[in-house]
């Protein structure tokens, strides 16, 4: 009440720089060597990539000795990265899904956006998404074998997020359920699939799920694996819901009741928006493993990004350019998981900030 | 519900237990397990048909036959022809083998590189930064296939990279130094590693529960079990000789030659996991609060006893749970080893699914190695947390 928060004061940047890299004997000894190391690393890689590297022509002008990295490769192969076997003069559809999906993240990136109408905005997109791929509403048909390339790796993780969220939800409430059973199945499901690698989920998916199905059934390849890795997602999910519950006091909840609230209700209104917001930064930063973990749909023989890019390299008159595919693809996912953890870090920020006033 | 609440002499008997463990809805509740069981029994006996259609028993006989494929590499000997059982065992064998080397190669890179990003020195730990969010913010697999590709497009042996004269680079492997010990038997060693692995647990058991922190006694532990062995060893003619790989025409001899799959699966699992466990120690010295520094150094401790006795204590408390965490996705991860062809148990119990189809029995074989690793680790981790955590809280 009576005190008065100064904010600390800054010393300029070019202090805090000098302090830290040259700050006495042993601080400008480990400076001028890290940088000597760093040079050392760091130079057969420039040479390779910028220097020596062949930015246009044909793979015979890249098999020159001497040749770095052959970038052409990746200008004569970028649709096949991106949209893997999508027939090519219809590729305004996986380019339409992709800027779709840019658009509604970056919306709902934004904390003035945020509101349930996002819910059925999402639903309708991926649904859209679906059906625009698939040429449902606009013939020619494409079958879900030649999808590929970046949507896969987009719509597969939002897809896996979006109906992760209410088996999660589901899960973490059931596990702390007061009732016995209901919260032992939810652990059994939640510890069995966190104790497993995503691989095994993905097998069972592929190999499994076919024969347990009556026969005659048939589920379609892609939407098995996305099954698949929606189910394991949830598990980690409704850890992390399960934390936020944890950060509501049990004292809010009688209070709740005691107000004649019923559980869904209390839940609802009063629960859930203290939780959630507790651990959006969480969710962002699962988002993100989730990303980067649908490139083990590669391993099953979905054409995701990393499988157009490997791919992309078994090409007879591009044969062998792994190395640069696979940095391409890098720089792909990189752009994607980094802008998510910066936004992670900005909404911690953000949403503490709105806590503490 | 209330009646439950109050006791009776003896304690509450098993009916009533069981009727506040299942809580309310109880008929529900088994009816919910019950459907569970139906849909589990569905599939079950729908696989079972799928399977006789195909022409397979369901079941384990199969890993009695003989398996007719090749494993790579293999620490257990292997051969086709021997049982399915044993090459998942070489399986199991590959896959323990490249956890715990990768374990203690990440953890040593891993607390490296949390010291350099907390040195002090900014460009070292802009550098660290740097590594930390690039390996961070790429798939895992995507790393595996970089470094698997980066190897076989290494020169071949006779061209090889040599590095500080002794390790070699080269497209069918790399080679490294190897200790080969003679006269040496196990009646020597494995007392002697087992005197120094206990030694070596009580002194780490010192380091973590902090209580007691009684170095010297420790430490003279660790030394006197090193002196009875080294003694025990030289008095039984122990001859360690290093062998260094060498050029020698079209290949390269001598030394530990380690495949290019190995190499690969380990330096992307190693480096992948460093970069977590880096910032583990980073966020675990950063969890002491400055005004436990503070404390200490107007006590009059140095630098390295403050380090020692106030701050390590408390950050392991924290770092510990969350390196074993750490360990156990190392070792999930190495099931990433079927896409670039070193053979681990998921990738064994694929080739025996596609050579036997009996797929079902392949994953479960699968998720029972792996869930019974995360659980017994789960569980000594809720006994840490019991004896080491929860003890703190209450203390203070």
């Amino acid at each position: 009440m009576s005190h008065i928060e100064l904010p600390p004061p800054t010393a300029p940047d070019w202090h805090r720089w000098r302090s830290g890299l040259f700050g006495g004997w042993g601080n400008s000894l480990v400076t001028l060597a890290a940088l000597g190391v760093f040079v050392w690393l760091l130079q057969p890689f420039l040479r390779w990539s910028i220097f020596d590297a062949v930015w246009t022509g044909t793979a015979k002008e890249c098999a020159v000795d001497g040749a770095g990295a052959c970038w052409a490769f990746i200008g004569a192969k970028l649709r096949f990265i991106l949209f893997a076997f999508y027939p090519p003069d219809l590729q305004w559809r996986p380019a339409l899904v992709v800027a779709l999906v840019i658009a509604l993240l970056v919306l709902s990136a934004l904390p003035r956006f945020w509101s349930f109408r996002l819910v059925p905005l999402w639903i309708a997109a991926l649904v859209l998404s679906w059906l625009l791929m698939a040429g449902t509403l606009t013939p020619p048909q494409v079958s879900t074998n030649n999808w590929g390339g970046l949507p896969i790796t987009l719509v597969a993780s939002i897809a896996g997020l979006a109906f992760a969220f209410p088996i999660a939800l589901l899960l973490a409430l059931a596990r702390q359920s007061s009732m016995g059973i209901v919260r032992t199945l939810a652990i059994a499901f939640i510890e069995t699939l966190r104790g497993v690698p995503m691989i095994a989920v993905l097998y069972v998916a592929m190999l499994i799920v076919p024969l347990a199905l009556p026969s005659g059934a048939a589920i379609d390849k892609l939407l098995r694996a996305q099954i698949g890795v929606t189910l394991f997602f949830s598990a980690y999910l409704a850890e992390v819901i399960r934390a936020g519950l944890q950060v509501v006091p049990w004292g809010q909840r009688e209070a709740a009741l005691s107000l004649g609230l019923g559980y869904i209700q209390t839940i609802r209104l009063v629960v859930l928006p203290q939780a959630l917001r507790a651990v959006i930064p969480a969710i962002v930063n699962l988002s993100i493993g989730i990303v980067l973990n649908t490139s083990l749909l590669a391993v099953i023989g979905i054409y995701d990004l990393l499988n157009a890019a490997r791919t992309s390299a078994t090409d007879p008159t591009w044969l062998g350019f792994y190395t640069e595919a696979y940095v391409f693809a890098a720089l792909v996912y990189f752009a994607i998981c980094f802008t998510g953890s910066r936004y992670s870090i900005w909404l911690e920020k953000r949403l503490g900030a709105a806590v503490r006033h | 519900m209330t009646s439950t609440l109050q006791p009776g002499p003896q304690g509450p008997g098993f009916p009533s237990r069981l009727r506040t463990w299942l809580g309310p809805l109880p008929l529900q509740q088994v009816l919910l397990f019950a459907g569970v069981l139906a849909i589990f029994a569905l599939f079950g006996s729908n696989t079972a048909d799928s399977m006789h259609r195909m022409g397979l028993t369901p079941g384990f006989d199969f890993l009695l036959h003989q398996a007719n494929f090749e494993i790579g590499e293999s620490v257990l000997p292997y051969s086709a022809g021997d049982t399915y059982a044993r090459a998942l065992a070489a399986g199991l064998a590959n896959t323990i083998k490249v956890a715990a080397v990768g374990c203690v190669l990440a953890t040593v890179l891993g607390v490296a590189l949390g010291i350099a990003r907390l040195s002090g020195n900014l460009l070292l730990a802009t550098f660290v930064h740097g590594y930390v969010e690039l390996l961070r913010n790429t798939p895992l697999l995507l790393q595996l296939f970089l470094w698997s590709a980066i190897i076989h497009a290494l020169p071949p042996p006779r061209g090889a990279y040599a590095f500080l004269g002794s390790i070699y680079l080269s497209n069918r492997g790399v080679y490294v130094p190897s200790v080969s010990l003679q006269g040496l038997s196990w009646a020597i060693w494995l007392p002697a590693i087992l005197l120094t692995g206990y030694a070596s647990l009580s002194l780490a058991r010192r380091l973590l529960t902090g209580t007691t922190f009684y170095m010297p006694k420790a430490t003279m532990t660790v030394l006197g079990s090193l002196t009875v062995c080294t003694l025990a060893l030289t008095s039984f003619g122990l001859a360690a000789t290093i062998d260094l790989p060498a050029k020698g025409g079209f290949n390269i001899k001598g030394g530990l030659s380690l495949t290019p799959e190995f190499f690969a699966l380990l330096i992307g699992l190693v480096v992948n996991a460093s970069a977590s466990i880096s910032e583990i120690v980073r966020s675990g010295i950063q969890s002491v609060k400055s005004g436990q520094w503070e404390a200490a150094r107007a006590l009059g401790l140095s630098p390295a006893q403050i380090l020692r006795l106030v701050v390590l204590p408390q950050a392991l408390r924290v770092i510990t749970p969350l390196m074993i965490s750490s360990f156990l996705d190392l070792t999930k991860n190495s099931s990433l080893a079927v896409a670039i062809g070193y053979p681990d148990i998921v990738s064994v119990a694929n080739t025996t699914a596609n050579t036997t189809g009996q797929a079902l029995e392949a994953i479960c074989i699968i998720a029972a190695v792996y869930l019974t690793l995360s659980l017994s680790v789960s569980a000594l981790m809720n006994l840490y947390n019991r004896r080491v955590v929860l003890r703190g809280e209450t203390r203070r």
